[in-house]
């Protein structure tokens, strides 16, 4: 870890130093499409489970919370890239929490102004992106000792990372429970009618829980070096 | 007096903070390896809670709220200025949290050797800033009923991570198919706990 976190500061370095490296070089790619898979911040880092059990009932609050948590780790990573020589390391923790919260606050205003409905259903759970270790993870751990366009590549993966989780999980959730998708009915009336039934229990939230954990199952059956030894 | 036990048995219960909304998940998972560390951790939330919520009762209906500000004068009376609620919840826990940390060290260096560690981390548990909004949505009438509702919120959490620290201290020796252990089975055991949980939802209060 520390060596890997060592080579991320040389790297960012020469990045400085204007040794130009291309915009989407293979290590910038890396960055956006290892949280996908092998270091996914849902599955193997354990960050930001709260919002995404809670709002996975049906795609839609779903999607919104992804876009939502996308502009929020994107923009909040770049200003503490910015920031990172100027803030002192006590402080730290109120200063991102600051950056964070007012980026929230923007993300709800316009929230409530444009998309109403889904703002009821997502209710307190936009605030929450505040406290969503995801952001607050990934701004000590990357934001603090890279540069800006490394950091936002960063934040901008961990977020689709987290949202190809939520959406996942929101996939069947609502297929399942309500036979919808995108609230628009997609099981036909034929199949009801030879005496399937919707699955109410996956409506619930306990359901959420087992869901994730099938998924971390499967994941680790298929990447075995992910494996926790105890 | 009856009503303040009802909201303080429905927060633990009913609502609870890990079962039902699934708020302070990320600690609950991360720290729940062994009962002791657990233990601190719940002590830990019970306390912050139940100072930062009746705190930020006060902020709301003194401050934050519409028409909150009128004690400064007819002028200021129409103003809403609830778009700062965030920033303002979330440095009232930072500070306090910072705060219980030099009372406790102070007065009691045997518990703060004991929740050391975990008081930074809490505040960005979102189980604290949940407790908050909560109140917030719920609209309490009084101090004292957002104080019991804190109170109440902590001691489920507190419950939830010593039930489920207990239950990985025990299957910790079983037989679970590799790809599943640790983080998945945990899942797992906590959506069956949750299940069992949803029991007390047919309990009017």
């Amino acid at each position: 870890m520390l060596a890997k976190k060592q080579k991320n500061k040389k790297s960012s370095l020469f990045f400085i130093n204007k040794e130009r490296e291309p915009l989407f070089s293979k290590k910038n790619r890396a960055l956006l499409s290892d949280p996908l898979d092998d270091n996914n911040p849902i599955t193997v880092q354990v960050l930001g489970i709260c919002s995404a059990l809670a709002i996975t009932v049906q795609l839609k609050p779903a999607v919104v919370m992804t876009i939502s948590v996308m502009a929020v780790m994107g923009a909040s990573n770049v200003i503490v890239s910015l920031l990172r020589d100027l803030i002192p390391n006590r402080i730290r923790i109120i200063v991102q929490l600051v950056v964070v919260a007012s980026l929230v606050a923007l993300v709800d205003q316009i929230l409530k102004a444009f998309a109403y409905d889904v703002y009821k259903q997502l209710s307190i759970f936009i605030g929450l992106i505040v406290t969503n270790c995801i952001v607050m993870g990934r701004l000590e751990a990357f934001a603090l000792g890279n540069g800006v366009w490394k950091s936002f590549l960063d934040g901008v993966g961990n977020a689709a990372g987290y949202g190809f989780i939520l959406i996942l999980v929101a996939f069947f959730r609502e297929l399942l429970g309500s036979g919808k998708l995108y609230g628009y009915k997609v099981i036909p009336e034929f199949i009801y009618d030879l005496g399937y039934q919707d699955n109410g229990l996956m409506l619930l939230s306990p359901m959420a829980l087992v869901t994730v954990g099938i998924f971390i199952w499967i994941q680790r059956a298929r990447n075995r070096k992910l494996i926790e030894k105890n | 007096m009856e009503s303040y036990i009802n909201l303080f048995v429905k927060s633990i219960f009913i609502e609870n903070m890990v079962f039902a909304y699934f708020l302070g998940m990320c600690s609950y998972l991360a720290v729940s390896k062994t009962v002791k560390t657990a233990v601190g951790l719940g002590l830990a939330v019970i306390f912050v809670l139940a100072i930062t919520v009746p705190i930020n009762f006060l902020l709301n209906s003194y401050v934050l709220q519409e028409g909150a500000l009128g004690w400064l004068g007819d002028n200021y009376a129409t103003l809403d200025l609830g778009f700062l609620t965030f920033i303002m919840f979330i440095a009232v826990i930072a500070s306090m949290v910072q705060l219980v940390e030099m009372i406790v060290e102070k007065f009691s260096p045997e518990l703060y050797g004991n929740l050391g560690i975990f008081l930074p981390l809490i505040a960005v548990n979102c189980a604290i800033l949940g407790g908050s909004l909560f109140m917030q949505q719920k609209e309490f009438s009084g101090i004292i009923e957002s104080g019991v509702y804190g109170l109440g919120s902590g001691v489920g959490f507190f419950l939830a991570i010593l039930a489920i620290s207990a239950i990985r201290e025990k299957i910790a020796y079983s037989n679970i198919p590799e790809p599943l252990k640790g983080l998945g089975i945990t899942f797992i055991i906590t959506g069956l706990m949750a299940i069992g949980f949803m029991s007390f939802m047919g309990i009017k209060l």
